[in-house]
């Protein structure tokens, strides 16, 4: 503990005398290096593990991908350039390739909205002035820290036709339950109940950001006698809308990556009754790790990155118009 | 409204308020019952005898508890086998997370280098890329290099760092005041020692966040082990539930009985170090824009 002493002289020096940084740069220079060439050569060895991972498993593979996408390459005896052929064979010749496209659009545009939706919802009643906040809180994130194959098991059971929970509780109700996962009229929707049950993980988010809105701003509409909707729709969406933003965004993404739920809940991966769980990316595994048609594969792979990519610029642009940054400036 | 009498009391704004709230409480409480009822029912259903779980309609209480399910079950798979597999994958890996995270999210957050906001926003950015698009290359690189059916291609990426979680360490980082920086380079230490010395200790909360968070992806991760493990003795435990159910087939008390157990660790860990998973949410939503 000697330094501390010399630790707290510097510091004071520091905030008084300007010319401080001059002096230590003199000082380090007598040691070999300039500060200003360690900091450069500490942080490039620093962050050398990021570039190497980002060279070899994600800039790398994706520039393989988009060569391999023009070749029959089939990972061990050929790769032949063949054009456009593969991109071709998606749009004319492949069926499953737009059922799974399909089916995915089908996923994304219900599970997005309807997660976005429940996460404020649930969100919102939690920031009343409930009692115990901290133990409904809890409950309600439990399901989202859940998953893997235990889970798809579950829900496999709870939607059984006969003797499920699901099933059962409808019948309270009188009504009688669909076939759910063996109906393909009702996989779909199956998959999106399971996917509400954890609906909380978006949750914390949006409580975290309602928790930063200021209650003046409320106070001052109650004085002005706004009613509960008009505070929701002109206070609380603007204020979280950064979140709802980044949530679209990132769900978005997530959403058209749909594949465990799929290959666990239809027998390894087969597609689930008239094909109506082919998702797009279990689509692209059996092309890559059934039949090992890698270009092929590699092509989808690109198209779903293309699409992805669309997808967030159109939001990014869609977002300029209704995400309200405090303070006024866009970042 | 009307003026000069007093509001009646059904009137008033504390009666409103009281209304409003004992009716969200019942609304949560109702939700709170729908989100506990499928891990009742897998509970119950590990419990039961297959008798009664064909039984219609379905019991909610099992009429006997067969704690024997979990024995059987366990001992119908290698189960402590692959137990021992995803301990060790997980663990290894977390180490590796919470190691690499912190010390590129340390240069970015505290080293002045070259390029490093351009760097920054190519880190931010590779986290819109789905997976997906990135699986097929890297299985083939993973196979040239002859890794396949080993343990390196599930752990060595995270020794590789990942976008988020150094995005969620360096805003943790980012308010950790610089004077404390500049004061122990001014004492001659290097930015190793700071790292260690000064940042990991400071950052402990955060850093306990990236280790739940890695530990539970390894621990739930599917897509790696189906990729990458061949032999049944190199399973962990998702892909051996996964064949699992091929074994059992139908055999509901079997299959929930190892769901439970599966599960339970993550379960544990989330009741244990909940805080941690909370504070993990909030920091990456102080940041929006």
């Amino acid at each position: 503990m000697k330094s501390s002493e010399s630790t707290l002289a510097h510091r004071e020096a520091g905030t008084n005398i300007i010319p401080e940084r001059k002096s230590t740069n003199a000082a380090v220079k007598k040691k070999g290096l300039s500060r200003k060439a360690k900091d450069n050569l500490a942080g490039y060895l620093f962050i050398s593990p990021w570039i190497i991972g980002f060279l070899g498993l994600t800039l790398g593979p994706l520039l393989f991908s988009l060569a391999a996408s023009f070749t029959d390459y089939n990972i061990t005896s050929k790769m032949n350039f063949i054009g456009l052929e593969n991109y071709k064979r998606m749009f004319t010749m492949d069926d499953l390739f737009r059922t799974s496209l399909y089916n995915t659009i089908y996923y994304v545009i219900f599970s997005v909205p309807l997660t976005t939706a429940g996460a404020i919802l649930l969100a919102v009643l939690l920031n009343q002035k409930v009692k115990g906040m901290k133990f409904f809180r809890t409950i309600y994130y439990l399901p989202a820290i859940l998953s893997g194959v235990a889970v798809y098991f579950l829900w496999m059971q709870l939607l059984s036709p006969s003797t499920g929970l699901v099933n059962t509780m409808l019948g309270w109700f009188g009504i009688e339950g669909p076939a759910w996962l063996f109906d393909p009229e009702w996989t779909k929707p199956a998959l999106l109940l399971m996917k509400m049950w954890s609906v909380g993980g978006g949750m914390l988010l949006y409580l975290a950001s309602l928790q930063g809105v200021s209650s003046q701003m409320y106070e001052a509409a109650d004085i002005e006698g706004a009613t509960a909707w008009q505070k929701f729709y002109h206070i609380t969406l603007p204020m979280i809308s950064p979140i709802i933003f980044f949530d679209v965004i990132t769900s978005t993404i997530g959403s058209f990556q749909i594949f465990q739920e799929a290959y666990v809940m239809t027998e390894n991966g087969s597609g689930g009754p008239g094909n109506s769980l082919l998702f797009y990316n279990l689509h692209m595994w059996n092309n890559a790790f059934e039949v090992f048609d890698m270009g092929y594969a590699s092509a989808m792979a690109w198209l779903l990155f293309i699409i992805v990519m669309i997808l967030t610029v159109l939001n990014m642009k869609l977002g300029k118009r209704w995400v309200h940054y405090e303070g006024g400036d866009g970042k | 409204m009307s003026q000069a009498t007093a509001p009646r009391f059904y009137e008033t704004k504390k009666f409103k308020e009281n209304v409003k709230l004992t009716f969200v409480t019942l609304l949560l409480i109702a939700g709170s019952t729908l989100i506990l009822m499928p891990l009742w029912w897998m509970i119950s259903t590990s419990l039961k005898s297959p008798a009664e779980i064909a039984q219609y309609p379905p019991t909610f209480i099992p009429k006997e508890f067969n704690f024997s399910n979990y024995v059987e079950a366990w001992q119908t798979a290698p189960f402590t086998r692959w137990a021992m597999n995803t301990v060790f994958i997980a663990a290894v890996g977390t180490i590796g997370s919470v190691l690499v995270n912190s010390l590129v999210a340390y240069a970015f957050a505290k080293i002045r280098f070259k390029g490093r906001n351009t760097l920054f926003i190519i880190v931010l950015s590779t986290m819109l890329i789905p997976g997906f698009v990135t699986m097929v290359p890297q299985y083939i690189l993973f196979s040239k290099l002859g890794w396949v059916n080993t343990y390196l291609p599930l752990i060595v990426p995270a020794f590789l760092g990942s976008a988020f979680f150094i995005f969620l360490l360096r805003q943790f980082m980012m308010g950790i005041p610089n004077e404390l920086i500049e004061a122990a380079i001014l004492d001659g230490a290097g930015h190793l020692q700071i790292w260690w010395h000064i940042m990991l200790p400071l950052t402990k909360p955060a850093l306990i966040t990236v280790a739940i968070f890695s530990f539970n992806g390894a621990w739930n991760d599917l897509l790696g082990p189906l990729l990458y493990i061949n032999d049944e003795s190199m399973y962990t435990l998702q892909i051996g539930l996964q064949t699992f159910k091929g074994t059992v087939q139908t055999q509901w008390h079997y299959l929930m009985a190892m769901s439970v157990t599966v599960l339970l660790p993550v379960v544990l860990l989330f009741f244990f170090f909940q805080r941690y998973f909370i504070e993990g949410s909030n920091i990456s939503s102080g940041t929006k824009g």
